[in-house]
Parts: C-alpha cells; sequence; structure tokens
C-alpha cells in the first residue's frame, strides 16, 4: 500500500494480462462465440425492442417521447455495458467463494480485486455497449435539443462516470457475496434492475423509489440527472440543476466506499476449502 | 410402480436441491420484487396513455406483470439456467455415455428432476412476488378457487413445454459440444415470445396472431389468461388443448432427436 500508483500499474497490468487470457479461451469454441456476442447484442436490444412495441401503440410514455427515451436508454445502457465489461465479472464471486477457488487468487502476486474483476472475462459483454451506443446515436440524430459546449461535454461525462457508479456497485456487490455467498442476485437487482429503471422518464416511478435512488443508492446520478439537464426537462423531486455536474463527484465518492467494503470484506474472508 | 416411485424420488431431489440454497432463494425473492416493481411502474404510464390497451384494463395488466415475476424462475424465462447446463455438459465430457446405461429414461428422468424444481421455485419464488404485488397494487386476482387451480394445471402444462423446449436446447451439445449459444438464441427467442417484454395480445396485427401461436405463448401468456379469465374465445379447455398439443410435440421432437443423437453420435471418451 505504501505505493498506490505501483499499485494501480500493477492491477491494470494483471486485468490485462487475465483477461486476454480469458479472451483466447474463449475463441476456441469460435461456433459459440460468435453466437453468443451476437446473442448479447440481441438480448439488450430486446429492451428496446419492447420500447419500440410501446411506441407503436403510444407516442408517449410519462410525458416523454421516443428519441428522449432512447436518449435515456442509450446512455443508461452505454454506461451500463461499460461497467459489466469491467467489472461484471465481480458479480459472479459468489461461486468462487462458494466452491472455494478464491484462494487461489489470494496467493498470487497480483491485485486481488484486479484479478477478480478478469476473472472469466467475456468480450461478448461488449454487445451490450455497442447496442447501447448504437440507440444512443440514433437519438442524438432524432432528438430536437439547443446544444451548447458544455450540454456536448456532458454526454462523454455520464458515460464514464456512470459506468463508475455502476462498476462501484459491483465491487459493493462482491464485497456483499464474500459475506453472503448464494445471495449474489441480491446485487442484480442494483445492477441489471437499476439499468432496466434508468431507460425510463423518472415521471414513470413514485417519490419514494426515486428517493431511493438519489439519496439510498444513487443510481439517478448515472444518467437522469445529467440528461434530464441536456433534455431541459424539469428535476424529479425539486433537486437542484446544478446536480448536472456532480456525477464525476458522486462516481468517486461510491468507488471509494465501495473500496472500502472491499478491502473490510476480504480481510474477514474465511475459506470454505478444507 | 417401481419406475413411478423412481422418478418421484428424482423429482424430490429436484425439488430439495434447490431448496438448499436458501440465501439464493431470498435473493432471487428480492430481485424478482424490484423488477416487478419497476415494470409495473412503467406498465401505469402506459396504461395511463392507452387505457384498454390489449383488451386488459390497468388492474389486469399489473396483474400480468407479477404473474410473470412468479413464473420467470419456474418457467425460466429468461436466458435458462436449470438442468440444461449440467446435461449439455455430461454430453461434452461423455459422461452421457454411463447416463444411457442406466436403467431409465434420459428424458423423463430430467424431466421429473426439472419438475421438482419447478414446483420448489413455484413455492419459493413464486408466491412472495406474487403477494407483494397485490399488496402494493390493485390487481385483477380472482377470487374462486377453481380459478387457481384450473391456473396451476395450466402452468403445467406450460412446464412440459418449457422442459420439452430446454430439453432441445441441452440436446443440442451432441451436434455443437457447447450448448451456452445455443441456449442463448433460446433466452432471447423466449424472452420475445413469452411476453415479459409486453403481453402477447399488446403485439401489433398479424406479428401478435404469430407470437400468440408459438409455444412461447404457453408459458406465461395461456397461464396469465386462464388466471383472469380473459383466455377470449378460445376459454379454459382450449386453453389446456393448445398448451398439450404443443408440449406433445415438442417432446415428441425431443425424443426423436435423443435417438438420432445417441446412434449417430460417438461419445467422446468412449
Amino acid at each position: 500500500m505504501a505505493d498506490p500508483i505501483g499499485q494501480v500499474r500493477a492491477g491494470a497490468r494483471a486485468f490485462r494480462m487475465i483477461s486476454g487470457m480469458w479472451i483466447r479461451s474463449t475463441l476456441t469454441y469460435r461456433a459459440s462465440f460468435a453466437m453468443t456476442t451476437v446473442g448479447n447484442f440481441a438480448l439488450t436490444g430486446l429492451e428496446f425492442v419492447g420500447i419500440l412495441l410501446m411506441f407503436s401503440q403510444v407516442d408517449r410514455l410519462g410525458g416523454y417521447s421516443l428519441p428522449e427515451i432512447a436518449f435515456l436508454y442509450g446512455t443508461a445502457g452505454a454506461a451500463f455495458g461499460l461497467a459489466d465489461l469491467f467489472a461484471g465479472s465481480l458479480g459472479r464471486l459468489g461461486t468462487r467463494v462458494r466452491d472455494g477457488t478464491l484462494d487461489a487468487f489470494l496467493v498470487r502476486p497480483a491485485p486481488v480485486l484486479a484479478q477478480v474483476a478478469a476473472d472469466r472475462f467475456a468480450l461478448r459483454r461488449l454487445g451490450r455497449v455497442v447496442q447501447g451506443l448504437a440507440v444512443l446515436g440514433w437519438s442524438l440524430l432524432a432528438l430536437d435539443v439547443a446544444w451548447t459546449p458544455v450540454k456536448v461535454l456532458l454526454v462523454p461525462v455520464l458515460l464514464i462516470s456512470g459506468g463508475a457508479i455502476f462498476s462501484a456497485v459491483f465491487m459493493a456487490g462482491a464485497a456483499f457475496q464474500i459475506v453472503a455467498q448464494d445471495a449474489a442476485e441480491v446485487q442484480n437487482a442494483a445492477t441489471f434492475g437499476g439499468n432496466a429503471m434508468l431507460q425510463y422518464p423518472p415521471t414513470v416511478f413514485g417519490d419514494n423509489l426515486l428517493r431511493g435512488v438519489t439519496f439510498v443508492l444513487p443510481l439517478a446520478f448515472v444518467n437522469w440527472l445529467p440528461a434530464l439537464y441536456i433534455l431541459d426537462r424539469p428535476y424529479p423531486l425539486d433537486l437542484p440543476r446544478s446536480l448536472a455536474f456532480a456525477p464525476p463527484l458522486v462516481a468517486a465518492a461510491c468507488l471509494a466506499a465501495a473500496g472500502l467494503a472491499w478491502r473490510a470484506a476480504l480481510r474477514a474472508y474465511r475459506s470454505t476449502g478444507s | 410402480m417401481g419406475q413411478v416411485r423412481l422418478y418421484a424420488a428424482v423429482a424430490a431431489g429436484g425439488f430439495r436441491r434447490y431448496a438448499t440454497y436458501r440465501g439464493a432463494t431470498f435473493a432471487g425473492v428480492f430481485t424478482n420484487t424490484v423488477f416487478g416493481l419497476i415494470i409495473a411502474c412503467t406498465y401505469i404510464a402506459l396504461w395511463d396513455e392507452r387505457p384498454h390497451l390489449g383488451g386488459y384494463d390497468q388492474a389486469q395488466a399489473l396483474t400480468f406483470v407479477w404473474v410473470g415475476q412468479a413464473m420467470f424462475s419456474v418457467m425460466m424465462l429468461g436466458v435458462p439456467s436449470g438442468f440444461e447446463a449440467e446435461l449439455a455438459e455430461r454430453i461434452r465430457s461423455g459422461d452421457i455415455g454411463v447416463d444411457l446405461y442406466r436403467p431409465c429414461d434420459l428424458q423423463a428422468w430430467w424431466l421429473a428432476q426439472d419438475l421438482g424444481r419447478a414446483v420448489f421455485q413455484l413455492l419459493g419464488r413464486g408466491v412472495v412476488p406474487m403477494a407483494v404485488g397485490a399488496l402494493v397494487f390493485r390487481l385483477a386476482l380472482p377470487t374462486e378457487p377453481w380459478r387457481w387451480l384450473a391456473f396451476l394445471f395450466s402452468v403445467l402444462l406450460g412446464l412440459l413445454v418449457s422442459f420439452g423446449l430446454r430439453y432441445l436446447v441441452a440436446l443440442s451439445a451432441f451436434w455443437l459440444l457447447d450448448a451456452s449459444g445455443v441456449a442463448q438464441m433460446y433466452g432471447i427467442t423466449a424472452t420475445f415470445f413469452c411476453g415479459m417484454l409486453l403481453p402477447l395480445n399488446v403485439f401489433p396485427g398479424a406479428f401478435g396472431d404469430v407470437a400468440r401461436a408459438l409455444p412461447w405463448s404457453a408459458l406465461l401468456q395461456v397461464p396469465a389468461d386462464v388466471l383472469m379469465g380473459t383466455a377470449g374465445g378460445r376459454g379454459v379447455l382450449g386453453s389446456y388443448l393448445f398448451q398439450a398439443a404443443w408440449a406433445a410435440a415438442i417432446l415428441g421432437v425431443g425424443r426423436l432427436l435423443q435417438t438420432v443423437a445417441t446412434r449417430r453420435v460417438v461419445v467422446q471418451g468412449g
């Protein structure tokens, strides 16, 4: 811990090498790899098809038009996709804890977090990122927004800090799984469920739910607050509009908190092995 | 008689196996409930905009959401995560050779196991989300006990269809060795055509007619309509007939494929 930069560099190197190994391994069964990549793209695309089907019957949902919802969908999907690509394996840590194979990670000379994040790295998860970006691209063409330099800059900031917030959720979930091994699915409610929620405008949801995702689990900062600023839409719960620029800070705070939780959990880890 | 006892034991084993992981069951219930809440909110917005969309009123649309969450793991409505991966792995590793020597039927064995699983998940993962949904929203649940019994029988028929389809997924490993790609393709098709995205009666035009005729509608749409009494001209008996016909056809194809596979394919390591 004396050299944090060296630590990060070692982590990045471990991540690169382990993920590279898993990519080579999945490419062994080429037909399956091709199918699962296309499949991932299609599976996430289906959610958007669901929205399109809704809009085949209505013109507005919660007061929002199709391009506006596509903008929310694309930003949430791409941000979540980035987190899933780089940190999604953390969500499957429970299996490693249960069968005791996490022990092997602990004795290797590389940061454990990087090893777990790169474990069973699945390049096919790129499908979700691409799909989200495609919908986002379409919405940018279809939207009627008075673009300013600030708004333009806010889009990439949103994607990166949104991805970081979701990564922090994955990290906290991994810490939780060390404690409660087979309860892995609880975090799906926050990750996949959060993603599903952020695809729709906040006007669809009740105030209590909105308070929960703003003040307890700050998912509203992933895309809603910056996106509503870009779309010139009123904020839920009378929040101040300056919060549109808060996501990077929220992301940093979330990552720090998740990091602490991860270290505490790893220190408390007891192997199931004999 | 001995055969019946054997498969009953296998089914009980399937039940116990899933009942062991209480943490996972709790987590699943929690996740299904959260998803149910999110989807219910979007359906309220949709039915506010278009009341009586697809012939459902808002309470019926919300009932459909919660039946969907209750059936999600029972019918494996997403990418399947039941016996298919295990059977496919046995085919890949060659262990299937041992299975084929056993004095029982391969398809019936896995069916019994899957039914045991489904009964547990109906009790363990189905009841609570449904109850939460009924507490939070105004649902169109029937009060007559016979409707609930009719629903349960429809669920049983749906399970046969669900199992039959997933058995085909697992058998694909005889040719591909790794069935995970096929399983995912199946998951996509199932998600889309079972009504999890949107009730199938909301699907527009001829596309909707096709979707309602496919086997996946037997997994969620038909049982939900039997429960709510919205099966239309088909009625309860017609719904059963539709499900039973698909179940027979798909289980038959599975049997045929199994014969071809075991005859033509050389078991690895055998």
